[in-house]
């Protein structure tokens, strides 16, 4: 059965030749923004499709795709009284900025659970599938599954987070051909029925991704989360081109051999990020479309946010909550449910680039999976900026082998002391000592992964694993071995130099900087990000 | 021929170990070779002989004998010309046991060297050992039978502060003299020195030194402050018996108790020798060797070496004093050299005591304005660098009146007194308070510079000429070998190479002063502390957790437990109340750190065991996490990792450090005790917490029973009140110290860790638990 889609076409993405009249153009800078001008005549701007309409009956739709699902028998027919049902979903990393209420979770689970009762069944766990995450706080559960779910199970410890360092808490299910082991929580894989919730915002996510390492541990992630895997990956946001993908495919397939069955719900979302009207809808328009009105908005935002602390204007942008709209929902098997939602993702964010550029410019926004209510600390914007956004790329990188990417973004040398204590001693230990991923790998991964502290901070507090800062670095080992330079402008000096990258204080000081490995006149290519756009690159 | 007369005499010293007697036993030694010598030494812990072997043959002024004779050699000369006798010149009969008694009596000449020569000794040591010291000699002798020639080390500046010429004379026949009965200012000595003792623990007085510890220390437990009361008490007693011999010594026209004890000593030895005869050697301010046994030879810190690394350091900006004055220095060998031939030369032929001066500025004045100067120019070619590595430019004197000098001095020292007393009284730590050790730091620098202008500038702006008739006369008679292997000559001494090539260079060796910028800018002295402090060789490394792991204390984590079921409304009334409370919370703190946790910790009466355990660990996360100091958490696991044992020692409750567990590898903490049903807490402590004093002792006990060194183990904590647990430790880490323990850190030469917050972290205003999410 085909899933609902809207069916209005939305404005396709778009790029721009930057010529003499170009206004300037927005770039996101941490909790700012900066308005830049690109030289004309050489640069190009590439803007995310606007965001496509919404399943105008969400509720609906959702029903539909548990009834009629992709390769597999209804979700109905697969539940029966006396059964063990485990409903894992995404993390607090998805979406991004997180979504106003409902979420689109809170929707999928309570019909999930709706049709449960229906069947009589009674045993139910939720897990927030986190994999090395940090554990998601009461708040932050509620918001995620709705109040009415979380008050029927969390009080009698039926939803909470997943614990990959529980000893008695994980399994092993087997290793692949390519001797990966494969690992999974204890519940998912003593229960009859895993239903997995996803939101799925860039390609990476969603698919066999979802269990294999979203329920999995250090075990199982060290396979692909390494220098090597993601060296591979050209790029680990397209699926055919992703050692990444195959290796979850790999251990999917040891899944559903010794697995649990899987029923796999995935959701995509429009990319209606800051909203189409209202405060923040110029961030999402194109700068030569911006109104009086938008002007005066963003001139008035800029001077709001210049008197604000530092701590005031993060809380400012972290209760941002997205209007985000449903623009599928697809359940069933899980590689044939990802082949869809993947078409569903590249609907609204694929744009076709003709050719590299010398020069790729991006703005680095607030936010990255990993500091929601949290602190982008420097390793994060390392990671947001060559891990997701250089890779948002299908067929070549945007930027020729050995040029440059300028990124704006604060990098303060700030960090949050709860959520990301490794990443503090990653940062004054590791980096201090070397910046070359293979080589950290090498030397300090273990020691990290299977620190007792961390451990236990990861399991009773809310810190991300102590192996974690490792991935957000090796996530931009494919950048770093492609790049010839990597420049990061406005941001703190000591911060920026100690990741191995070169401060400029301004885009035309990056400029100078970067010319002596892409020449005076190069070719640029803005990024125009978030909302989320990925390059075709031709 | 001085070896000739002195050829098969048997030679008494006192004093050998001291600088003067050194270069006396040298000289000796080497250059007389047939005599025999007998040292009188304070006995010690180890025994007179040992004591010569230690502290005088040990010294580099030996090396040039040793050297010619072969380290054999040089043993079997010592051992046969040298014989030690334990003697102590302040002791009735010197304590000289009978075959002492007899080497004595076996001596031909007895130089008598021994003296208080610091400035500013306590009037009755400086009575005891200058004045009553020859007296005791002399009485020795008389008691023994024994007539030897009797050469007395006396002073120059037995002359007083007197103007003009001062003959080498004895002081009765100076006209200049005031006749004193020596016998009451030793008996008036001794008095005060027990009337001081008296006022001294006068219950006023103990309020005041028990005021000035507190000051100091804090609440750092009965046993530190005890000690600290009773040390400002004994310092009280040394100052004021130090003001005493000043004020005397004033009173009498004498620069300081060393002056006036040494005239006074010249006028006993007078009258009590009895057929003892008597040469009174006077020598002005001695220092280093001119050439003997090497040039620049110097033997601990004599008068001038303070002031000229005070002002090579710039911190005497300034100094009183006539820049066409002289002063009168004299090198060591000249001294000895002197000594030397008196010796030979005998006693008067007439019985009467004959005074000798070994002195320069008769005939060959060193003038204070060329002193300045030429040591200007030398340090300007010869900088000194300080802790920066930056070159120290020497300060240009104006010579302004003492009480000039004084007074901008004492200002300076009560606008830095001031400002240390307004930090102290501030909420600060860490950094901050380290402005307050940077005050103190100053303070102590400037006191030291008024000490040195109070007893230094007499000298320097004494304008006594004194005279050297006889002294010439003896070493114009002498044969051309004698003069040049005893030079005593001070005519022929070039006081600018003197300064320049000698002494500065020897002075500044023996200050350890920085005359490069050290090699390696990292390898500074913190870096140095830290590295001893991770070595691998420790054994413990405890810490302490208020301030030092985390930023925040007992009353935020009762504060957060409290709120953390508690409706909104009552949350507010709790915190007016316990705002209310702070003034009296704190001063029950400040006063009595157990007792303050006892008395707070009522609060936890009734507190369900099992929820307080369950919110503990959300605190862990909302509050202690945040507030806590990464680089201290660091810290724990660096020790860790290098296989010491880490123990957290805490008065904090064990429910609230719980989560902390596996950071250490044991906790000593507070517990409270439960209710007979064990599910809720009594709110009393089940025994005394670990706090203060009973820290210490914790942390002494938990070190015996696992065999652990503490001078081998490091101990980390931020206020005075963890003295005693930072004391006891060999490797004591001042975390984020309030002013006090800044001060008394930086004076001790801790390592002082300025651990922080995680930039940019966030902060709570208030340590109270989030509402809860409507249920």
């Amino acid at each position: 059965m085909s899933p609902r889609t809207a069916s209005a076409t939305p404005r396709p993405g778009f790029v721009l030749e930057v010529e003499r009249s170009t206004p300037p153009i927005l770039f996101h800078h941490g909790e700012g923004f900066r308005l830049e001008r690109l030289p004309a005549g050489r640069s190009r701007v590439i803007y995310p499709p606007s965001p496509l309409e919404g399943l105008p009956d969400p509720s609906g739709a959702i029903r539909h795709a548990l009834e009629h699902p992709i390769d597999s028998e209804p979700l109905p027919a697969l539940l029966r009284p006396g059964m063990r049902l485990t409903i894992a979903f995404d993390d607090i990393s998805l979406p991004l900025p997180p979504m106003a209420r409902p979420d689109v979770r809170q929707q999928v689970i309570e019909t999930v659970l709706d049709m449960a009762a229906a069947a009589g069944v009674d045993d139910v766990h939720l897990i927030a599938a986190l994999a090395l995450h940090r554990r998601m706080t009461e708040a932050e559960l509620r918001h995620a599954v709705g109040d009415r779910v979380y008050d029927a199970f969390a009080p009698s410890r039926r939803l909470y987070n997943h614990d990959a360092e529980d000893p008695d808490g994980m399994v092993l299910l087997g290793t692949t051909d390519h001797g990966e082991e494969v690992q999974i929580s204890r519940r998912a894989a003593h229960s009859d029925l895993v239903v997995y919730v996803n939101i799925n915002l860039v390609a990476m996510d969603g698919g066999w991704k979802s269990t294999a390492t979203g329920l999995s541990g250090y075990q199982g992630l060290r396979h692909h989360h390494n220098v090597a895997t993601m060296l591979k990956s050209r790029s680990f946001m397209d699926q055919a081109n992703s050692e990444l993908h195959r290796s979850n495919w790999r251990q999917g397939a040891v899944l559903a051999e010794s697995g649990p069955r899987v029923f796999q719900i995935e959701t995509t979302l429009n990319n209606n990020s800051f909203g189409t009207s209202g405060s923040l809808s110029m961030l999402q328009k194109r700068e030569w479309e911006w109104t009086a009105r938008d002007r005066a908005t963003f001139l008035a935002m800029q001077g709001g946010l210049s008197v604000l602390s530092p701590a005031a204007r993060r809380r400012a942008f972290q209760s941002w909550r997205a209007p985000y709209a449903l623009t599928s929902v697809q359940a069933g098997e899980v590689s044939a449910v990802h082949k869809v939602t993947t078409e569903n993702v590249f609907r609204q964010q694929l744009v076709a680039v003709e050719g590299q550029t010398d020069v790729l410019t991006m703005g680095l926004p607030y936010i990255c999976p990993y500091n929601v209510n949290s602190i982008m600390n420097p390793i994060l914007v390392m990671c947001l900026g060559l891990g997701y956004f250089f890779n948002l790329y299908r067929g070549r990188p945007l930027v020729r082998p050995g040029g440059a990417v300028i990124m704006t973004h604060p990098t303060p040398w700030e960090f949050h002391p709860v959520h990301h204590p490794s990443y503090i001693d990653f940062f004054e230990q590791v980096l201090a000592d070397t910046t070359d991923p293979a080589e950290i790998e090498a030397r300090y991964e273990l020691r990290y992964a299977t620190d007792e502290w961390y451990r236990h901070l990861y399991r009773t507090s809310y810190a991300y694993h102590g192996v974690h800062p490792f991935y957000m670095w090796y996530w931009g080992a494919h950048a770093l071995s492609y790049l010839g330079r990597v420049i990061v402008v406005g941001g703190d000096r000591a911060a920026v130099r100690r990741m191995g990258f070169a401060p400029a204080s301004s885009l035309s000081d990056a400029f100078e900087i970067a010319s002596d490995t892409v020449g005076d006149r190069p070719s640029v290519t803005h990024l125009h990000l978030p909302p989320f756009v990925m390059a075709d690159v031709s | 021929m001085i070896p000739e007369a002195l050829a098969g005499k048997r030679i008494a010293l006192t004093g050998a170990t001291g600088f003067l007697g050194t270069a006396l036993v040298e000289k000796l030694l080497r250059s007389v070779p047939e005599c025999e010598l007998v040292l009188l030494v304070r006995p010690g812990r180890r025994g007179a002989a040992e004591r010569i072997r230690r502290e005088v043959l040990r010294n580099d002024a030996f090396d040039r004998l040793r050297e010619s004779l072969g380290a054999d050699g040089f043993a079997a000369a010592t051992t046969q010309r040298l014989s030690a006798v334990a003697a102590d010149v302040s002791a009735d009969g010197l304590g000289c046991d009978a075959e002492g008694q007899e080497l004595l009596a076996g001596c031909d000449i007895v130089v008598h060297a021994a003296a208080a020569v610091a400035f500013d000794n306590p009037f009755d040591l400086a009575v005891e050992t200058n004045l009553l010291g020859p007296i005791r000699l002399v009485e020795l002798l008389a008691d023994i039978g024994a007539t030897p020639h009797l050469v007395s080390v006396s002073t120059a500046y037995v002359a007083g502060n007197r103007r003009g010429f001062a003959p080498e004379e004895l002081l009765a026949e100076s006209h200049f003299a005031v006749a004193v009965d020596w016998r009451a200012e030793a008996a008036s000595a001794r008095r005060s020195r027990d009337a001081i003792e008296d006022e001294s623990r006068t219950p006023e007085r103990l309020d005041e030194f028990a005021g000035e510890a507190a000051a100091e220390l804090g609440a750092a437990g009965t046993a530190a402050l005890s000690a600290k009361r009773e040390q400002i008490r004994s310092r009280w007693v040394r100052s004021r018996l130090v003001e005493v011999g000043r004020a005397r010594s004033a009173s009498l026209g004498f620069p300081d108790a060393y002056g006036l004890t040494k005239a006074l000593a010249e006028a006993a030895l007078t009258e009590t020798r009895g057929a003892v005869p008597l040469t009174i050697v006077r020598p002005s301010i001695i220092e280093s060797a001119l050439a003997e046994p090497f040039p620049g030879w110097i033997r601990g810190f004599r008068m001038a070496e303070p002031i000229i690394i005070s002002y090579a350091r710039g911190l005497l900006q300034d100094f009183p004093g006539t820049p066409e004055g002289t002063l009168d220095v004299i090198p060591v060998d000249h001294v000895a050299a002197a000594v030397c031939a008196v010796a030979a030369d005998g006693p008067a032929a007439d019985g009467q005591p004959r005074v000798v001066q070994v002195a320069s500025s008769e005939v060959n004045p060193f003038r204070f304005e060329d002193l300045h100067d030429w040591s200007h120019a030398w340090f300007c070619e010869n900088p000194v660098y300080d802790e920066r590595n930056q070159p120290i430019s020497p300060p240009r004197w104006s010579y302004p009146s003492r009480k000039r000098v004084q007074n901008s001095l004492e200002r300076a020292r009560r606008a830095l007194e001031t400002g240390e007393k307004v930090l102290s009284t501030l909420p600060i730590r860490g950094e901050k308070a380290g402005v307050a050790a940077d005050f103190a730091e100053k303070r102590t620098q400037v006191e030291r510079a008024l000490s040195y202008v109070d007893l230094y500038s007499s000298y320097v702006e004494c304008q006594a000429t004194f005279g050297i008739g006889e002294l010439l006369a003896l070493h114009d008679a002498l044969p051309p070998e004698d003069r040049a292997s005893f030079n005593f000559d001070p005519r022929r001494i070039d006081w600018h190479r003197y300064l320049t090539e000698i002494h500065l260079p020897s002075v500044i060796a023996q200050g350890r002063l920085k005359t490069a910028p050290a090699a390696r800018a990292g390898a500074d002295r913190d870096t140095r502390r830290r590295a001893a402090v991770l070595s691998p060789q420790r054994h413990m490394a405890a810490f302490d957790l208020e301030n030092t792991l985390v930023a925040s204390n007992v009353v935020a984590s009762w504060g957060w437990l409290a709120t953390k079921r508690m409706p909104t409304a009552e949350r507010a009334r709790l915190v007016a109340r316990t705002f209310a409370e702070v003034p009296k919370l704190l001063d029950l703190d400040r006063a009595d750190r157990s007792d303050f946790l006892r008395y707070f910790y009522r609060r936890f009466a009734g507190a369900p065991v099992e929820q307080v355990a369950e919110d503990s660990f959300e605190m862990f996360s909302d509050l202690l996490l945040r507030q806590s100091f990464p680089a201290a958490v660091r810290r724990v696991r660096h020790h860790r990792a290098l296989g010491h044992r880490t123990v957290l020692i805490t008065g904090a409750l064990d429910f609230v450090i719980a989560p902390f567990a596996p950071l250490f590898d044991d906790i000593v903490c507070a517990s409270l005790t439960r209710t007979r049903s064990g599910t809720a807490y009594t709110g009393q402590l089940a025994t005394v917490p670990p706090t203060g004093e009973s820290r210490a002792e914790a942390l002494l006990d938990y070190a015996s029973r696992e065999g652990i060194s503490l001078a081998e183990s490091v101990a980390y904590a931020d206020s005075t009140s963890d003295l005693p647990m930072l004391e006891a430790v060999g490797f004591p880490v001042a975390v984020n110290p309030e002013t006090k323990l800044a001060t008394l850190a930086r004076r001790r030469g801790w390592l002082i860790e300025n651990f922080k917050l995680a930039p940019g972290g966030p902060r709570k205003l208030l340590p109270l638990a989030e509402p809860s999410v409507r249920r």
